[in-house]
C-alpha cells in the first residue's frame, strides 16, 4: 500500500449538498444540487421534473375546452391568468368578440389573482428570510380573495372560470359588494406589511446587494415579470400588448433599477398597489351584457398559428397553439415564465451564502408546477 | 422596424437567399415568420441580435415541434429596444439524429429550454455545454412529445 | 442553606428523625435533584406551550386549544407522543456520539438551572463564583450541538453545528463582558450577595446608563446565545431543513428541544438576576411575605422570557456573516466601552442608590 500524501491540509474542500427535492425553502418538488465551499455556493444546479405531468402532451389529445382545465395546474397561483391566455389564444383564433362585460370581469379577477400570489409570495418571503409571522399576515388576507373566488366560482384556487368565449357563468350578485370590501381592508392592511418586513433592518441587510441581476443579464436569460422589472427591465404584458380591459385603465410598471433581492421584494408591493387601483377603477364600471358568446360545441381552430402572451403574477406566460385545423392542436406550447426565471438563479447566486440563495430563491419566486408543466 | 422593413433587412444579409433556403411568409400568423436552412441558423442568429436595427435581445419562446415527418425548431424573437417580433423557424427531416446549432451562447436563456427540446423531442443542439435531459430521468427511452411516440402504460389514446 | 422557608426546615426535621446523620446529606440531595429535575420538566414543558401561546398571538391565531383546558395539557402529550415514538437515526452515524450529544445539553442546562436563588435562600447552591460558573456552564452546552452535528454524518446537521460553534464563542464574550460591567457594582459573583446589593436599588436602576448598555447587549447576545431567531442560525429551517438536530428523533429530539427552551429561561433568569434584583419585590412592597420572591422571581424571568419570544416571532434572521459582524464590530467594543465607563462611574460614585 502506498503511503498516503499529506500535501492538502489546510486546504478548503468543495462538496456537495442536496437540497430539495423536500425543503422548505425550494416551495415544492424543486431539487438543488449546491457545490458549497463551506457556506459560499460555487455552483447551483437545478434538477427539474419531479411534477412534470407533460401537460403538453395531454393538450395534443383535448379539446380546447378541456385544455382550459389543465393549465391552472401549471402556475397554480394564478390560475386564472393562465386560463385566460388560452381562452384569448383560442378567442383571437376564432376571431370571436367577447362581451365587454365579460372583458372588465376577467381583468378584476385577474389583479384580485395577482394580489393573492402577491400575499402568499410576501408571507412566504418573509419565512424564508425567518420572519415566521408574515405567513400568517399574507394568509389572512389571500384568504379573503379566496372566498370572493369561491363564492363566484365555486373554487378557491383552480378555477376554471374562463371558457373559450367568456366566463363560466355570471359574477355572484354579492361580487361587487365582496370585492369592495375587500379593497378597503386591504388598503389598510398593505401599509402593515411595510411595517413588518419592509422597514426592518435585519431584513434589508438580508436582501440590498443580495442576488443582483444586471438589467442585460435578465434580458439575456430571459427573466419577466417581478424579477425583470426589479432590474429595470420594461417588460410588463399588459402594457406593452393590453389584453381583456387592460386597455381601458391607467397603472403605472413597478419598476425599480437595483436588480436586487429586496429591488424584487419592492416591485411586488408595488404591483400590490397597482393592481388594487386597476381595480378601483374597474369595479364600479362592469358593464351590463352577456357573460358568454356561444361557441360551437367542438371548436375547430383554422389552420396556423396562434400566440398569446399574459402576464402572470410571475412574469410573462406565453401560449403557442399549432393548429392544423382539427379539433385538438398540433402542437401546444407553454412559455412559462418560471423555467427562464429559474434559469438565472446559477448566475445571481454563485459566491453568495446559503442565506442568500434561499432570500434571492424567494423573490424569484418559483411555483415548481409552474416550471415543470 | 415594419415586418417588411425587417424583411427586406434580412434578405439583404444574405448573397443568395434561395442557397440558405431563406423564406419569409405571414400566413396563419400575427407575426413576421422566417425559415431558414439549419446550416445558416447561428450565423443569422448572431446577427439577429447584434444587427443595431434588430436587436433581437429577448428570446422569449423557443418550441420544439414535430411536424409529422420534419422535426423543427421555433424561436419567438423580441427586441427590448424596437419592440418588434420575428419568428425564425428550422426543420430537419432526420429524425434519427436530428441536429441544430445551439444558441445559448447567444441567448443564456436557451440553455434550459433547449434542453427541455432535447429530453421531450431528442433534437440534439450542437455546442451546447450541459444538453442532457432537463424533467424526465436520464433512464427514460424514447422522446414523448414526438408524434409516433408510444407509451401503452402511461398514455390514454382517445 | 436552605433553612428559611418553614417547609425545608420541616423536610429536614422530618428525614432527621428516622434516618443516621451521616446518610441524610446524601438523601437531601437526591431529594433536591428529584425537585429540580421535576422543575425542569415542568419549566421546559411550560415554556412550550407559552412559546406557542406567544406565537399563536403574535400570529393572529389561537394556538393549541384541545388538550385541556385552553391547551394546557398540550405540551405533556407532545411529550407522550415523542417518548412513544422509534429513535431513528443515520446509517454511519457516529453511535456513541451520536447518543451522547443530548445529554451534553441537557445537563448543561440543568446545572445551570442548581444556582438560582428563587427567593431569599431557596438555593440549593449558592456558590461564590455563582456568575462565573453559570457563564461556564452555559458554554458546555455548544459541545453537545457540535457533537450532534458532527456525529450524525449528515451535511446540513454539520453546516449547523459549525455556525453553532461559531456563534456560542463569539456571543459569549458579549454575554460575559456586558455581566462583568454589572459585577463591578456589586463587587461579588455570587449570586445571593448580587441580590443582597439590589436591595438599595435594582442594578439597572444603580448603574443607569451603562446598566441599560449592558442589558441590551445582555439580550441581544443572550438570545445568539441559546440560538433563537434571529440568529438561529444553528437550525435556520428555511436553509438547513432541521439543522444540527436534523437527523434526531423521539426523546432524543426531545433532550435538544427542552434544553433550548430551558437555557432561553437560564438567559432570562440571569437577566432576572443581575438587573432587575431577582427575587426582589419592587419598593419592597412584599418584604414581610419572603415566599412571594419566588412570584417575582418567576414574573421577572418570564418577562425577559416574553420578549425574547418577542424578538423571534418579530425579526427575520441575520445571516452567518451578519451575525458575525454585529457581534465583532459592533457589541464588542460597545462592550468594552461600556465596561470603563461603568468602572468610571463606580469609581466617581455616580450610581443612583435609594
Amino acid at each position: 500500500m502506498e503511503t498516503a500524501t499529506i500535501n492538502n491540509n489546510f486546504k478548503s474542500e468543495e462538496y456537495f449538498i442536496n437540497m430539495g427535492p423536500q425543503h422548505p425553502a425550494t416551495h415544492g418538488v424543486l431539487r438543488l444540487l449546491l457545490t458549497i465551499d463551506g457556506e459560499i455556493i460555487k455552483k447551483v444546479e437545478p434538477d427539474l421534473g419531479y411534477i412534470h405531468r407533460s401537460i403538453e402532451k395531454m393538450c395534443e389529445r383535448d379539446s380546447y375546452q378541456q385544455i382550459v382545465h389543465l393549465t391552472d395546474r401549471m402556475d397554480y397561483l394564478s390560475s386564472h391568468i393562465n386560463n385566460e391566455a388560452v381562452c384569448l389564444a383560442v378567442e383571437n383564433a376564432l376571431e370571436i368578440e367577447v362581451p365587454e362585460r365579460v372583458k372588465v370581469i376577467r381583468t378584476i379577477i385577474d389583479e384580485l389573482t395577482r394580489i393573492s400570489s402577491h400575499t402568499l409570495w410576501w408571507g412566504v418571503m418573509g419565512m424564508d428570510v425567518g420572519a415566521l409571522t408574515s405567513y400568517f399576515y399574507g394568509f389572512r388576507d389571500r384568504e379573503l380573495i379566496n372566498d370572493i373566488f369561491e363564492e363566484t366560482c365555486g373554487a378557491r384556487l383552480t378555477m376554471n372560470y374562463n371558457i373559450p368565449g367568456g366566463l363560466m357563468q355570471d359574477i355572484h350578485p354579492n361580487f361587487i359588494k365582496r370585492v369592495k370590501e375587500f379593497i378597503a381592508h386591504f388598503k389598510t392592511k398593505l401599509p402593515e406589511y411595510d411595517k413588518l418586513l419592509t422597514g426592518n433592518i435585519i431584513f434589508q441587510k438580508r436582501t440590498k446587494g443580495v442576488g443582483v441581476l444586471s438589467k442585460e443579464d435578465a434580458i439575456a436569460y430571459g427573466a419577466s415579470g417581478p424579477v425583470a422589472r426589479g432590474s429595470g427591465y420594461s417588460c410588463d404584458v399588459r402594457k406593452y400588448h393590453p389584453y381583456s380591459a387592460l386597455d381601458k385603465v391607467t397603472f403605472n410598471e413597478a419598476l425599480h433599477t437595483e436588480g436586487d433581492s429586496y429591488a424584487r421584494y419592492l416591485v411586488r408591493i408595488q404591483e400590490m398597489w397597482e393592481s388594487i387601483s386597476i381595480i378601483e377603477q374597474l369595479i364600479d364600471n362592469i358593464p351590463e351584457g352577456d357573460f358568454k358568446v356561444a361557441t360551437k360545441a367542438v371548436i375547430k381552430l383554422p389552420k396556423g398559428e396562434y400566440y398569446q402572451k399574459v402576464e402572470t403574477a410571475r412574469g410573462e406566460l406565453g401560449v403557442y397553439i399549432i393548429s392544423t385545423g382539427g379539433k385538438n392542436p398540433h402542437r401546444m406550447k407553454f412559455r412559462s415564465p418560471g423555467l427562464s426565471n429559474l434559469s438565472l438563479l446559477n448566475h445571481i447566486t454563485v459566491g453568495g451564502k446559503i442565506g442568500d440563495l434561499v432570500a434571492t430563491m424567494a423573490t424569484i419566486d418559483i411555483v415548481v408546477p409552474d416550471i415543470d408543466r | 422596424m415594419t415586418n417588411q422593413e425587417l424583411q427586406e433587412l434580412i434578405t439583404t444579409w444574405f448573397s443568395g437567399p434561395e442557397s440558405v433556403h431563406l423564406e419569409f411568409t405571414e400566413e396563419g400568423s400575427q407575426f413576421l415568420n422566417l425559415s431558414i436552412d439549419p446550416e445558416y441558423l447561428h450565423e443569422l442568429m448572431s446577427w439577429l441580435k447584434t444587427n443595431n436595427k434588430t436587436s433581437f435581445d429577448y428570446l422569449f419562446c423557443l418550441t420544439g415541434v414535430d411536424w409529422g415527418k420534419e422535426l423543427g425548431v421555433v424561436y419567438h424573437l423580441e427586441s427590448t429596444k424596437h419592440r418588434h417580433i420575428l419568428v425564425v423557424k428550422v426543420q430537419t427531416s432526420d429524425r434519427e439524429n436530428p441536429v441544430f446549432d445551439s444558441v445559448q451562447d447567444i441567448w443564456p436563456t436557451a440553455n434550459f429550454h433547449e434542453r427541455e427540446v432535447f429530453d421531450l423531442f431528442g433534437i440534439k443542439f450542437k455546442g451546447h455545454p450541459n444538453l442532457k435531459r432537463l424533467f424526465l430521468s436520464e433512464d427514460w427511452e424514447g422522446f414523448p412529445l414526438r408524434k409516433d411516440y408510444v407509451d401503452e402504460v402511461n398514455m390514454v389514446v382517445k | 442553606m436552605y433553612n428559611s422557608l418553614i417547609i425545608t426546615n420541616n423536610i429536614h426535621s422530618w428525614v432527621v428523625s428516622w434516618m443516621p446523620a451521616a446518610v441524610t446529606g446524601i438523601t437531601e440531595m437526591i431529594m433536591i435533584a428529584l425537585a429540580y429535575l421535576t422543575l425542569f420538566a415542568v419549566l421546559g414543558l411550560f415554556l412550550v406551550l407559552m412559546e406557542r401561546k406567544v406565537a399563536a398571538w403574535f400570529q393572529l391565531r389561537i394556538g393549541p386549544n384541545r388538550v385541556g383546558f385552553f391547551g394546557m395539557f398540550q405540551t405533556i402529550a407532545d411529550a407522550l407522543k415523542l417518548l412513544s415514538k422509534e429513535l431513528t437515526g443515520t446509517d454511519k452515524a457516529d453511535k456513541f456520539l451520536y447518543n451522547l450529544a443530548p445529554y451534553f445539553l441537557i445537563i448543561s442546562s440543568l446545572m445551570a438551572l442548581a444556582v438560582f436563588p428563587f427567593s431569599q435562600n431557596l438555593q440549593a447552591f449558592d456558590i461564590n463564583i455563582g456568575i462565573f460558573f453559570l457563564i461556564a456552564i452555559s458554554s458546555i452546552g455548544v459541545i453537545g450541538i457540535l457533537l450532534g452535528g458532527w456525529s450524525s454524518n449528515n451535511k446540513f446537521a454539520l453546516i449547523g453545528a459549525m455556525r453553532s460553534g461559531v456563534q456560542t464563542i463569539s456571543y459569549e464574550l458579549s454575554v460575559g463582558l456586558s455581566l462583568l460591567t454589572m459585577i463591578l457594582l456589586t463587587g461579588s459573583l455570587q449570586l445571593s450577595e448580587i441580590i443582597e446589593v439590589q436591595k438599595s436599588g435594582w442594578l439597572i436602576v444603580q448603574g443607569h446608563i451603562p446598566a441599560v448598555i449592558a442589558f441590551m447587549i445582555y439580550m441581544i447576545a443572550g438570545t445568539a446565545e441559546t440560538n433563537r431567531a434571529p440568529f438561529d442560525m444553528v437550525e435556520a429551517e428555511s436553509e438547513l431543513g432541521a439543522g444540527f438536530h436534523t437527523e434526531y428523533s423521539g426523546m432524543k429530539f426531545a433532550y435538544f428541544f427542552l434544553a433550548e427552551f430551558i437555557n432561553m429561561f437560564i438567559i432570562a433568569a440571569i437577566g432576572t438576576t443581575v438587573f432587575f434584583g431577582g427575587w426582589l419585590s419592587p419598593f419592597g412592597i412584599t418584604e414581610s411575605i419572603p415566599w412571594l420572591g419566588v412570584f417575582w422571581f418567576f414574573l421577572k424571568a418570564f418577562a425577559l422570557v416574553f420578549l425574547m419570544m418577542w424578538f423571534r416571532w418579530t425579526f427575520p434572521r441575520l445571516r452567518v456573516d451578519q451575525l458575525l459582524t454585529l457581534e465583532w464590530k459592533y457589541l464588542l467594543p460597545i462592550n468594552l466601552f461600556n465596561i470603563v465607563l461603568m468602572a468610571i462611574i463606580v469609581w466617581l460614585n455616580f450610581t443612583i442608590q435609594f
